[in-house]
């Protein structure tokens, strides 16, 4: 026990910081988990694990654009969109081939996030030479754009392999045999459902990693140089358009194994799932959890989404006080005196230790 | 500018002069005619200048003079209209800001630019970025090259913060420093880069006497420990007196002398840039 807490100790305060989360999510996993197996969870709960797991993930995934890389943007549920119909095209056409659920799974959020990836460097080329306002508007049409393509997409798989429509399904040419997978506005319908609580976790805990391994490593302190001061990141050689393509990236892909996840979590899921408004949740998600701080968004995704299920007895007046909670929870973590009391504390502390070490 | 100034501008030796260490060896900068010129204005013009590789060159002038302005083109933060700029004999000619710095010039900023949420200690990993030798995918999946490399940054950095004998500040958040440890942390950060030749833009500023002080023992002993050339902007006169070999004068955007410390302290034109003309009788 006491070598434990020696190594413990001698652990950098990023890597302490870590660990606590992860410990935090398989608590969390072994807390839910025998609750859903002495069927002690309400069904709208139990229904709500996977979509938990999923907004999380997707809240640190913009964590990491917001937060990290100091932008705002607004079209994380388009990613989200390409995410989740890739993952049920691939789900779908390997069900024939692969009957085993987890490995079709992995499968499907492995493209969804290749898909995913590859649309957020389609986007970020262009759209990362923008900052500010500028950046935030556009991202928040690109994923409108996002959502209006697969709103009008048409996808079938027959004998000779898959076909791609924007009309309709007739005009795709499928053989007699083919199976229709996305059906424009109507979107995917008859999926397998093979999300599980399990990967889910597993999912969070591997997204995790990834930001926090980036973040503790010179690629991370990259974004965060740029972030801080870009004209003196450039003075140190670093160069800003490469590593801020890579937080979004790397956000988009992240993005789009959550929407494969989501995506086969349900039997149905429709386009419109992705637009503006999921964009702004996740959003909301990131900022009251504080803004870079991996934690806050980790407890803040989690305890926001399964809140209007908690509200659900006040009936009509759920989405009221759902609103009053956003909002008081805004003024008291936003309150300037309470951040400069916190700050000079910790910046007092800090020195003193310092002095202590000379 | 009346004629008659314009015509002693030709009188200024702009012969090559290095300290006698540097005598030949193969100049760390070379300047020739460089200007810029911002719309109609011209900011700075005819700029020569040449540097030894372990000269500490002062680049003086009254405000507005063009000083930052020559940073800024040596850095390419601008390139220049006319003129060209040799580092180590290779033309800078088309680079940008991150190619000169991976060539070898470092600089601090007269307004300090500093990552403020950053540790002093990552700010100064920022600084060696280019220098560590691993991956992304190392990185996400923590394989022993990554341990080695964040290992030899950690010393590294630690080393360098030792100059100013902040290793004990190392896990601050450099925007809480205080403003004298702020401008010194920059300083680290810029020699992190490893740099031939480094830039510093007004080090001195809102120092007070003893810290100036101080600050003039570690320039000078940057230079001997990495023996690298230093190009500093300064209003602090004792400083610039005491530390640099070579001086630079700068007024509206022209060299208008060049010379030892006490050459410059002699100059008639230097002292008229400074004081204005001495009224005739």
């Amino acid at each position: 026990m006491k070598n434990v807490l020696k190594k413990w100790t001698s652990l950098s305060k990023n890597s302490r910081d870590g660990f606590i989360n992860y410990g935090i999510v398989i608590v969390f996993f072994v807390i839910f988990q025998s609750l859903l197996s002495t069927k002690s969870l309400s069904n709208s709960l139990s229904g709500q694990l996977v979509p938990i797991c999923v907004y999380v993930v997707v809240a640190l995934a913009l964590n990491l654009v917001v937060g990290i890389s100091g932008e705002l943007s607004l079209g994380q549920a388009g990613f989200m969109g390409v995410g989740a119909f890739t993952g049920v095209i691939v789900s779908t056409c390997l069900q024939s081939s692969i009957s085993n659920g987890p490995i079709r799974l992995i499968f499907a959020i492995i493209f969804g996030a290749m898909i995913a990836g590859i649309a957020g460097l389609l986007i970020g080329i262009p759209v990362l030479r923008l900052r500010g306002d500028y950046l935030a508007i556009v991202t928040l049409a690109f994923g409108e754009i996002i959502k209006n393509i697969l709103n009008c997409l048409y996808v079938g798989v027959d004998s000779h392999g898959l076909h791609f429509g924007m009309v309709d399904i007739p005009s795709l040419g499928m053989e007699a045999d083919g199976i229709t997978i996305i059906n424009g506005p109507m979107g995917a319908v008859g999926i397998t459902k093979i999300s599980t609580f399990l990967a889910g976790i597993i999912l969070v805990i591997l997204t995790l990693v990834i930001i926090q391994n980036l973040i503790n490593s010179r690629t991370g302190r990259a974004i965060m140089a740029i972030r801080d001061n870009r004209i003196a990141a450039e003075a140190c050689g670093i160069n800003v358009t490469k590593y801020k393509l890579i937080a979004f990236v790397t956000s988009a892909a992240i993005a789009g194994a959550a929407g494969a996840l989501y995506g086969l979590n349900f039997s149905t899921i429709v386009p419109k799932k992705f637009d503006f408004n999921t964009s702004i949740l996740i959003l909301v998600f990131v900022v009251l959890g504080g803004i870079g701080n991996i934690r806050g968004t980790l407890i803040a995704a989690t305890v926001l989404y399964i809140l209007p299920e908690l509200l659900r007895e006040f009936a009509d007046y759920r989405m009221l006080i759902y609103a009053i909670v956003l909002i008081l929870v805004m003024l008291v973590t936003n309150n300037e005196k309470a951040k400069q009391l916190i700050n000079r504390v910790l910046v007092k502390l800090k020195l003193r230790k310092a002095k202590e070490g000379e | 500018m009346s004629e008659a100034k314009k015509s002693t501008l030709v009188d200024v030796p702009s012969k090559v002069r290095l300290p006698e260490r540097d005598l030949g060896k193969m100049p760390v900068l070379e300047v020739a005619h460089l200007g810029i010129d911002f719309g109609g204005l011209t900011a700075v013009d005819e700029f020569n200048l040449t540097m030894g590789p372990t000269e500490i060159t002062g680049l003086i002038g009254p405000n507005g003079a063009g000083k930052t302005t020559i940073f800024n083109l040596l850095t390419k933060v601008y390139q220049q209209t006319r003129g060209s700029v040799l580092l180590d004999g290779k033309d800078t000619h088309g680079m940008n800001t991150i190619q000169v710095n991976k060539a070898g010039i470092a600089r601090t900023f007269q307004n300090i630019r500093l990552f403020d949420k950053l540790s002093v200690e990552d700010n100064v990993k920022v600084g060696l970025h280019n220098h560590m030798n691993y991956h992304l995918p190392s990185a996400l999946l923590r394989l022993p090259t990554y341990w080695k490399e964040e290992k030899k940054a950690h010393e590294k950095a630690m080393d360098l913060l030792k100059i100013f004998d902040m290793e004990n500040l190392a896990n601050v958040p450099a925007g809480s420093l205080p403003y004298g440890a702020q401008r010194r942390l920059e300083i680290v950060r810029a020699l992190a880069t490893e740099p031939k030749l480094l830039l510093l833009d007004e080090p001195a500023a809102g120092m007070n006497p003893s810290e100036t002080a101080e600050l003039m023992e570690n320039i000078a002993k940057i230079r001997d420990t990495f023996q690298i050339a230093i190009m500093l902007i300064e209003h602090d006169m004792n400083l610039v007196m005491n530390v640099c070999e070579g001086i630079a004068v700068l007024n509206f955007g022209k060299l208008i002398a060049k010379g030892t410390p006490s050459e410059i302290q002699n100059n008639e034109e230097v002292i008229e840039a400074y004081l204005g003309k001495k009224k005739e009788v």
